[in-house]
């Protein structure tokens, strides 16, 4: 009875309702931590059968996040060791955002400027990597973060401009928008793009020198253990989820079946895992001159002619 | 409490991850280490990561005669693994010190200076020793933090021929074929 009342005298909008189940069941945190944890185990199945081995079990990244848990971490004091364990935290809140924010079945709400959000959202957990390593005080994690830092100035001009060329040429910066409008041939040239950057944003093997294993131990991670190493290693599959889920938004065909719409995206972002774990196992990694160097020269020059064509589009229309 | 308890059990049986240390060790223990995550014998069924940096690890193989250079080096990166953990001495020489025996540059055998769980002995031992005996550490590992127990070492058997289940009659946990 107090219940309906206090109800009634504080009507809850249905606009927090929707986005609160959207960030806590579909596809938020139920449905994109088992996500995030068998894109993990997709990726390291993929390269092993690459390598013509048999690889890890289908549980494997549960057994490590559970394992991690029940380990202990090293003493921190001070503001150093509060951020120290700030930052895994912020890198999956961040990332979970992203994910609850992608427009999966149809109707689902949304608002006007909600990609911009994305992408901030989408950007934070490497920001939290490049403040992880540097306040550790490691030296290996402070190369790590560097080589991060100019990683993400790299491949990110090429993914801004990829997403503003897709925006500009359909007019609009809302995701469920950009998902009902019907594909242009401008959308296909940016999600192209979206995808060169991708192995960069999920620090796959082209591009995987900010934690490159064994050459600078682990990177911006080195100093991290325990239950923090096991947030770490949750936000890096949840980012796996928005990327992955960020394209399949863009590529999927419009739907009204919600289930359908549910299991087309799940299908596309499979196969784009399956795509980046085969381009990671069958190459080496590239040193820091030769990444800039591919953002900057090669791939920044179909960036800017996809939105310098947007815009002159928009201008015509 | 007590479900969660066997479910940190059985996860971290099946997620050991090792972070390899040479101490003085003539290469020879460290090829058949890598080898042992090949494709041949791929311990990564049983969920192994060779990890970059001993913060992340849960068991410490060290290959190697101990050098007095070493010695330091060992206490130090045993002190970066984070609890629970195990160490496996991988080869003769960390058992034994091998053909080194009496060399003034030497500082062992391991167990002087650290408490090792598994040796796996031979010169160098097969992959599948290895893989055996990182399993066998793993399954220690599991249960040190329920009941406190303090490290029993245990040698690994040198497998004959392809023998990395530990559940063999020939594999007992004490018995040393050599």
């Amino acid at each position: 009875m107090n219940m309906t009342i206090a109800l009634a005298a504080f009507p809850i909008p249905a606009g927090i309702v929707t986005a609160l189940a959207r960030f806590l069941i579909f596809p938020g945190l139920l449905f994109a931590v088992p996500a995030a944890w068998f894109f993990l185990w997709v990726e390291r199945k993929a390269v092993a059968l690459m390598q013509g081995r048999i690889g890890p079990p289908f549980m494997q990244p549960f057994y490590d996040f559970i394992k991690l848990l029940g380990k202990s971490t090293p003493p921190r004091s001070g503001i150093g060791g509060m951020l120290m364990k700030a930052w895994p935290m912020i890198a999956v809140a961040s990332a979970a955002g992203a994910v609850g924010l992608l427009p999966v079945l149809p109707a689902s709400g949304g608002f006007e400027g909600d990609l911009i959000l994305l992408l901030a959202l989408l950007e934070l957990p490497s920001m939290c990597i490049i403040a992880a390593g540097f306040s550790s005080r490691s030296i290996f994690g402070e190369i790590g973060s560097a080589r991060e830092a100019v990683l993400s100035v790299s491949y990110n001009v090429v993914f801004l401009l990829a997403i503003l060329s897709i925006a500009a040429s359909q007019h609009t910066f809302s995701l469920e928008a950009l998902a009902q409008l019907p594909p242009s041939f401008l959308r296909y040239l940016g999600i192209a793009a979206l995808l060169v950057c991708l192995p960069a944003k999920l620090h796959l093997n082209p591009f995987s020198l900010p934690n490159a294993e064994q050459e600078i131990y682990s990177g911006p991670m080195t100093e991290y253990a325990g239950p923090e190493l096991a947030m770490w290693e949750l936000s890096h599959g949840l980012e796996w989820v928005a990327a992955t889920g960020l394209v399949a938004t863009l590529v999927a065909p419009h739907v009204t079946l919600w289930w359908l719409a549910a299991l087309i995206f799940v299908a596309i972002s499979f196969g784009i895992v399956l795509l980046l774990s085969a381009v990671a196992s069958a190459t080496a990694r590239l040193a820091i001159d030769t990444t800039v160097r591919f953002y900057w020269q090669i791939t920044l020059i179909f960036a800017v002619l996809a939105v310098s064509s947007a815009l002159l589009l928009r201008l015509r229309s | 409490m007590k479900l969660w308890n066997k479910l940190m059990c059985y996860c971290r049986r099946r997620s050991p991850w090792i972070f390899h240390m040479n101490a003085g060790s003539c290469n020879g223990c460290d090829i058949e280490l890598v080898a042992s995550l090949s494709p041949r014998y791929d311990a990564e069924q049983l969920g192994v990561r060779l990890e970059g940096s001993p913060r992340h690890a849960d068991i410490l193989c060290i290959t190697g005669p101990v050098t007095h250079n070493a010695a330091k080096a060992i206490q130090t990166v045993y002190g970066q693994v984070c609890g629970p953990k195990a160490v496996v001495a991988i080869g003769s020489c960390p058992a034994t010190t091998n053909v080194f025996i009496d060399s003034r540059t030497i500082d062992g055998p391991l167990e002087k200076h650290l408490p090792v769980d598994v040796f796996v002995p031979g010169c160098p031992p097969r992959p599948d020793a290895i893989v055996q005996g990182v399993a066998r550490a793993a399954a220690i590992l599991a249960e040190r933090e329920l009941n406190k127990s303090t490290a029993v070492s245990i040698m690994v058997p040198i497998v004959e021929n392809g023998c990395a289940c530990g559940d063999g009659a020939e594999c007992k946990a004490g018995e040393v074929q050599q």
